[in-house]
């Protein structure tokens, strides 16, 4: 295992950079050195951190502070919060449009998507969707934006331009997030309870395929996923298990599952580095967050961070 | 050089007597194999996740108790070495290994060395069939357990000796099996780490901590991971020596004048 991770350190151009992990019990972020792969920082923030991402040029960190009922504006060379846009009640998870500008955001007490202007910090929108919206994401050309709705059991197509919803999908029972593939032809959505992850042709929103999960040993009703990802070379789909402590290897081309590989407790989100040679998972019940070199598909390494990791961002120092 | 050719000619014999023996070979096999397939896979999940050293992430019940079942086939090996001493001495050939010129701790020690021979080739065989399940440890970590494993049956093997001196009678063995083996067994490191037995006793984590056999079974598996685990070479390394000291006081011929003439 060693020896791996050598060759990974040696081997990749992208390491010094970090990964930021949202702490939903303590309140903070903990920052990963990827080179030393420990963790370097440790960042307040408001109450019941979740969704986290960076703006396109990594100048500022959003983050849903959920019961702040804000989004916190960080700096993320000095870990201070700038300012809270204005998010709704309760945001969980957010996307940040293509455009660096308008950040959707999913208010799961108030059934609604609120999308906010983060240059003049106002709402510029808010879209009645199902009850308990989560899942956030949006079409690589700006288009499109998805809600997902956790009791509804349903993805919410929006069109960007004018803000209103076109189009609703079912899915399985409690879906939890979504992304698009990279060329933005496929939308995949993943249900909790369900235990499937839907694929949609993004082109006439049908359903195009299902992707099942069964691991040996673990029983159907704790293979739950959740969070996931997609390799921008098309290779692989990551896709975190929940209780199962599993995540899942997904072909993305034959959606046949390749392997699962063993982390942490209630694996739940994650981050890939630059180059994507490794993939970071939050694992909320064991509090830490597993490495996984995506070339062996093997688990690497083990950080320790704070209570119950939730979220993941990537961000690059040089 | 003549004590090589004394060792050599002990190695073969005990290694003929191996391959003669197949089925020796296949219940040394099986063992094992039956815990890695049918009790790691009953109890993957029931077992908590933790990591612990050498270990960066974390494992699978599986790969927890390979080095541990490494460890069985020598604890078993070193058994049935003694086991086989028991016989020699009954059948008359101990009798006429110990006559040779050459001293009698160096024949004992040639005989132990026989045992750990064949126990590497049962070792290696069975980490080879876990391969086939999956189960594969770093290219390095198969370099390294080779002089580790060498102690390990050393260790073991010596204490087979010892208990062979103390043995009278073939029938006896079945008492090694109840308060050697299993004990020893059972109250290492070998199927569950220190802390999960420390969640259902803390007595029974001491007496772990202080079995050598779970200092024999961390050796093996820091060492699979191209690790070095220096107290756990101290424990086995003394360990071994203990046993040795001892044994050679049980095969003392003076002593065992003394049995004779008191019995």
């Amino acid at each position: 295992m060693r020896f791996t991770l050598l060759f990974a350190l040696l081997c990749s151009p992208a390491f010094g950079d970090e990964i930021w992990v949202t702490n939903e019990k303590d309140d903070t972020i903990s920052v990963i050195d990827i080179e030393t792969q420990t963790v370097t920082r440790t960042i307040e923030t408001g109450q019941r951190p979740r969704g986290i991402t960076f703006s396109k040029d990594f100048s500022v960190l959003y983050v849903c502070a959920s019961d702040s009922d804000a989004v916190q504006v960080i700096d993320p060379n000095t870990g201070k919060i700038l300012h809270d846009l204005p998010s709704g009640e309760d945001p969980e998870q957010f996307v940040l449009h293509p455009n660096n500008k308008h950040l959707y955001i999913a208010n799961e007490d108030d059934a609604i998507t609120t999308v906010v202007d983060t240059d003049t910090r106002r709402v510029i929108a808010q879209i009645d969707v199902g009850i308990e919206p989560e899942g956030m994401a949006v079409s690589p050309d700006g288009k499109i934006a998805i809600t997902t709705s956790e009791t509804t059991n349903m993805a919410h197509w929006i069109d960007t331009e004018n803000q209103t919803i076109f189009a609703n999908t079912l899915v399985d029972q409690r879906p939890r997030h979504a992304e698009f593939t990279k060329d933005g032809s496929e939308l995949w959505v993943s249900a909790e309870i369900g235990g499937t992850i839907s694929v949609f042709n993004t082109a006439d929103q049908t359903e195009k395929a299902k992707i099942n999960f069964e691991i040996q040993g673990v029983h159907r009703d704790r293979i739950q996923p959740v969070g996931f990802k997609l390799t921008d070379d098309g290779k692989y789909a990551f896709v975190a298990l929940g209780p199962s402590n599993y995540v899942a290897v997904v072909d993305p081309n034959t959606y046949a599952v390749l392997d699962y590989i063993l982390v942490g407790r209630r694996v739940w989100h994650m981050a890939f580095n630059a180059d994507e040679s490794l993939l970071f998972t939050t694992n909320g019940v064991s509090g830490d967050v597993s490495v996984i070199d995506v070339s062996e598909l093997t688990a690497i390494n083990t950080i320790k961070v704070g209570r119950f990791p939730w979220g993941a961002a990537y961000r690059p120092t040089k | 050089m003549i004590y090589f050719t004394a060792l050599f000619a002990i190695v073969r014999r005990e290694l003929l007597r191996f391959v003669g023996q197949r089925s020796r070979f296949l219940s040394a096999l099986v063992r094992p194999l039956i815990w890695l397939v049918v009790f790691a896979a009953g109890f993957r999940a029931a077992l908590g996740l933790s990591i612990m050293p050498p270990y960066q992430t974390y494992i699978t019940y599986e790969v927890y108790i390979v080095p541990g079942l490494c460890g069985m086939i020598q604890l078993f090996n070193g058994m049935q070495s003694s086991l086989s001493l028991v016989y020699d001495r009954e059948m008359g050939s101990m009798r006429l290994l110990l006559t040779s010129p050459l001293p009698r701790w160096w024949l004992l020690l040639s005989k132990i060395f026989a045992g750990v021979f064949v126990s590497l080739l049962q070792v290696y065989a069975f980490l080879g069939i876990a391969a086939l399940f999956g189960i594969t440890f770093p290219p390095i970590g198969y370099v390294f357990a080779l002089p580790v494993l060498v102690c390990s049956g050393l260790m073991l093997g010596a204490l087979g000796l010892l208990l062979s001196s103390t043995i009278k009678q073939l029938e006896n063995f079945a008492g090694v099996m109840n308060f050697v083996i299993f004990p020893m067994f059972f109250l290492s490191t070998a199927l569950y780490p220190l802390w999960k037995m420390a969640e259902g006793s803390p007595l029974l984590r001491d007496i772990c901590a202080y079995n050598p056999f779970t200092h024999a079974i961390e050796l093996i598996r820091f060492a699979l991971y191209g690790q070095f685990n220096g107290m756990a070479l101290i424990w086995v390394v003394t360990s071994f020596v203990v046993f040795m000291i001892a044994s050679l006081w049980g095969y003392n011929p003076a002593k065992t004048m003394t049995n004779r003439k008191t019995g």
